[in-house]
């Protein structure tokens, strides 16, 4: 067996295998030997291996971390790419590698290289193809020849049973954002040259932060294939190079990288002012809450329940009280259906759900329908008029009727029927203030001309309920 | 600071930006996709990094990549897809590498549905991947705890080297609340184990991987040790009511709210009820109940599962006093009148002693 000098990048003695252990746990004739030079010697060359991390696979590799003097990362069988992604968004600096092998990357692991690939990582993946599985033994990898005898194959791999071996380099290849794909066989001294050569094209490019580069390396099993380690290479040059052609499948190399920009990193200042925003709520008033609300507003997606259940939960807190406002959500919404359950209460309060509302805001006959036997007696019930033709049948509740939608549409806002139901149950019941709702207003409503609107429309609805002497006509109007 | 009205799952993001994080990987799953719109918004905004992964697995390895490189990292998810990170979650254990996972409970099993549920007990407390691991886990029921808990959670991952999970459920998750933010941002200390990619780090070696089963015993054990040394220091339980109770809840999430209210309608029916609610559901609060056992109490542990936290209630109280198992299934919410009414039948009948 012929002794290379050990590069500077590989350490001295394998003290991870073993105490002043020299020799590594490569079987005679495999490739990873070989590969590892060709990368450690790489490392060298271009002075890297402080600033180099790698990933060590599952498989035969998995002890890469052996050998490599380098920062080391072992990783489950895979995810390679996955946990490199999460070294590269850290490490702005670093030169990261991925070492795997067939089972691990074009098996288990498809996901992780494609998505890796396809978001262009600034990785070098160095993926070492020798058609079988090693460690775990001799089965059938992804990348098994059809007629190929495994341990899980012993009549051979049958195309019909266990399809066909997959090309890597050619699958990565109809992706966008890989800037440089390969492949090289070890078969020959030849193949080895041109091998580091694409060794070294990998890691250059990363340096240059041009993107992600893939290296697929055909590479012999002597031991699996059960066969010498001459036949090996052979059986290689001869059976695996005609179904994985050895050859350039891409080189971006000449296109300008594309760049980004990030965000300087914030101080805690900075980001607590982020975080609030214009959002925090300014306590106005003294609260004159009687009685703890429970709150049930139900309509269309789109009629503004759930915005209606935030205003008075965000109205409930700038009085000093405590408020929840839990959504209906997911599919449902989407659906069309959307209610908001708002409870607004002096102490803390216990349960979200509302299940027993003492007032609830109808804006649709689905609504109405739903909720109206679940309104505790002496509750309120208000309706949307303009929608809801059907009055309230059932006994014991008191029911205000609002044309909400045209009060809305009159006052040049129909979006904002939500908002004349809101200022009709506070009128009636004096949960919140008006004046509350209306300094609220320029901080919820994003466009000017909607604030006016909206103010507008809170002293249309007053005027209604006066009208109706559903209110007195002390009620302040502005 | 001012007050803000937001969901917990929002609250999530505000607390974890506080606490200190640095990297967000995430996949979108209903009910805990807010904070991934959370993260997707402020990460990049204040100079962090966000990124949207490919699968849960590889979520997972992302925060295995970049806690490995120092980051103090997070995801956040609900029971299918935490279910994928089992995996990642041994690995993580394995290597001692922190992070912070959010589960935002829906209901199983399978697809179940998307609405509450906690019947991730077992997964996220007992452990979901192989091995002997733990992880530390906070259970939050407001918006203010959704903040203040994953917050915390960076730093406890950090002194201890561990995952730390926020266990809630859609209904905390969904709900808004007013959450206020105080304090000063935390950041993470250089931690001596790291591969920072330079000359100082180089010899580091992040790994789960021990060949020699003597090793792999010893690293076990140190494991063992530290989880032992969390079970000593970390517990964490919010008492309600309990001084002179007869009947004491045991519940965490949405479902302690409800009974909560279910305890003030029973005292104010003259019943002594009380309510004890884990904060940190591992290390589980068993001392205080065994304590609380010695008393004439009836325990009613009430969760929406099968029993699974009922379990370790009455390891904790072995025998000593009764545990009522009230259980919910399948996205149905217990209500206040039902959890009243079915105590005030225990009370009927006496205590059940």
């Amino acid at each position: 067996m012929i002794k290379h000098a050990k590069s500077k990048a590989l350490y001295d003695t394998f003290e991870r295998k073993g105490a002043g252990q020299q020799v590594s746990h490569y079987c005679p004739g495999c490739g990873h030997g070989t590969v590892h030079n060709l990368i450690a010697e790489a490392l060298v060359d271009y002075d890297i291996t402080d600033r180099t991390v790698l990933m060590s696979p599952v498989g035969c590799s998995v002890f890469a971390y052996y050998y490599f003097d380098v920062g080391n990362f072992q990783c489950a069988h895979g995810r390679a790419p996955a946990v490199a992604t999460g070294v590269r968004r850290t490490l702005e600096d670093a030169v990261i590698l991925a070492y795997q092998g067939d089972g691990d990357l074009a098996g288990i692991g498809t996901a992780e290289i494609v998505h890796a690939a396809n978001r262009g990582e600034n990785i070098t993946v160095f993926f070492v193809n020798n058609a079988i599985y090693g460690m775990t033994g001799g089965q059938m990898a992804p990348t098994t020849l059809i007629g190929q005898k495994t341990m899980t194959t012993p009549e051979g791999r049958d195309a019909l049973h266990d399809g066909g071996p997959i090309g890597m380099a050619e699958m990565l290849n109809a992706l966008h954002s890989p800037v440089y794909i390969e492949r090289v066989s070890l078969s020959t001294p030849q193949g080895v040259l041109k091998a580091r050569k694409a060794v070294r094209k990998g890691l250059k490019y990363q340096m240059e932060k041009r993107g992600f580069s893939f290296i697929e390396i055909l590479s012999p099993c002597p031991i699996n294939w059960k066969m010498e380690s001459g036949a090996s290479r052979k059986w290689l040059k001869d059976n695996l190079e005609p179904v994985f052609p050895v050859k350039n499948f891409r080189d971006h190399s000449k296109e300008e990288p594309l760049k980004g920009q990030k965000s300087e990193l914030m101080t805690g200042q900075q980001l607590l002012q982020l975080l609030q925003g214009d959002a925090a709520i300014t306590e106005f008033a003294e609260s004159s809450l009687q009685e703890e609300q429970y709150v049930k507003i139900a309509g269309f997606g789109g009629q503004g329940v759930l915005s209606a259940g935030m205003f008075l939960a965000k109205g409930a807190i700038a009085e000093g009280l405590e408020a929840t406002w839990l959504p209906s959500y997911g599919p449902e919404m989407r659906g069309g259906k959307a209610y908001a359950s708002v409870i607004l209460s002096r102490r803390i309060i216990g349960s979200p759900v509302v299940d027993s509302p003492n007032v609830l805001i109808a804006m649709n006959l689905p609504s109405l329908l739903a909720f109206e036997a679940d309104v505790v007696p002496g509750g309120h019930i208000f309706v949307n008029s303009s929608i809801i033709e059907r009055k309230v049948t059932r006994k014991g509740v008191q029911t205000v009727y609002v044309p909400a939608s045209d009060i809305a549409k009159d006052a040049g806002l129909l979006a904002a029927a939500n908002m004349v139901m809101i200022c009709a149950y506070l009128a009636c019941t004096g949960a919140l203030s008006i004046d509350t709702i209306r300094s609220m207003i320029p901080q919820s409503v994003k466009q000017e001309k909607h604030v006016q609107a909206n103010l507008k429309i809170i002293d249309a609805s007053l005027s209604y309920l006066q009208q109706q002497g559903l209110i007195s006509s002390e009620t302040e109007l502005l | 600071m001012g007050k803000r009205l937001m969901k917990g799952n929002e609250a999530v993001v505000h607390g974890a930006l506080m606490g200190g994080a640095t990297h967000f990987f995430g996949y979108p799953i209903t009910p805990a996709s807010e904070i991934a719109h959370g993260a997707a918004h402020y990460f990049p905004a204040s100079g962090r990094c966000f990124l949207q992964a490919e699968s849960e697995v590889s979520a997972v390895n992302m925060l295995y990549g970049a806690s490995g490189a120092g980051a103090r990292v997070m995801t956040a998810s609900s029971g299918p897809g935490f279910a994928l990170m089992s995996e990642g979650l041994s690995y993580l254990a394995g290597a001692e590498l922190p992070a912070v996972l959010v589960d935002v409970q829906r209901a199983g099993p399978g697809l179940g549905n998307i609405w509450p549920e906690q019947s991730d007990y077992n997964m996220v407390i007992k452990g979901g991947g192989h091995g002997n691991y733990r992880n530390i886990v906070l259970a939050p029921y407001s918006a203010q705890e959704m903040c203040d808990f994953t917050r915390k959670a960076f730093a406890l991952a950090d002194v201890y080297r561990m995952t730390v999970c926020i266990l809630t459920d859609a209904y905390v998750g969904q709900m808004m609340e007013a959450v206020e933010l105080s304090g000063e941002m935390e950041t993470g200390d250089r931690k001596p184990w790291a591969v920072y990619g330079n000359r100082e780090s180089k010899e580091n070696l992040i790994t789960s991987i021990f060949m020699d089963p003597v090793l792999l015993e010893k690293h076990n054990r140190k494991l063992q040790e530290k989880y032992r040394e969390v079970e000593q220091h970390c517990v964490e339980y919010h008492e309600y009511r309990t001084e002179d109770a007869e009947y004491i809840c045991i519940a965490y999430g949405i479902t302690a709210r409800i009974c909560m209210s279910a305890v003030d309608e029973l005292r104010e029916r003259g019943i002594p009820a009380g309510l004890l609610r884990p904060k940190t559901l591992y290390p589980f609060p068993k001392e205080r109940l065994a304590q609380l056992a010695e008393g004439k109490v009836t325990f009613i542990a009430a969760e929406m599962s099968n029993g699974m936290m009922a379990d370790d209630v009455e390891l904790a109280v072995s025998g000593k006093a009764p545990v009522r198992r009230y259980g919910w299934l399948g996205g149905v919410i217990p209500t206040v009148s039902e959890i009243v009414e079915r105590i005030q039948a225990e009370a009927d009948k006496g205590g059940g002693r």
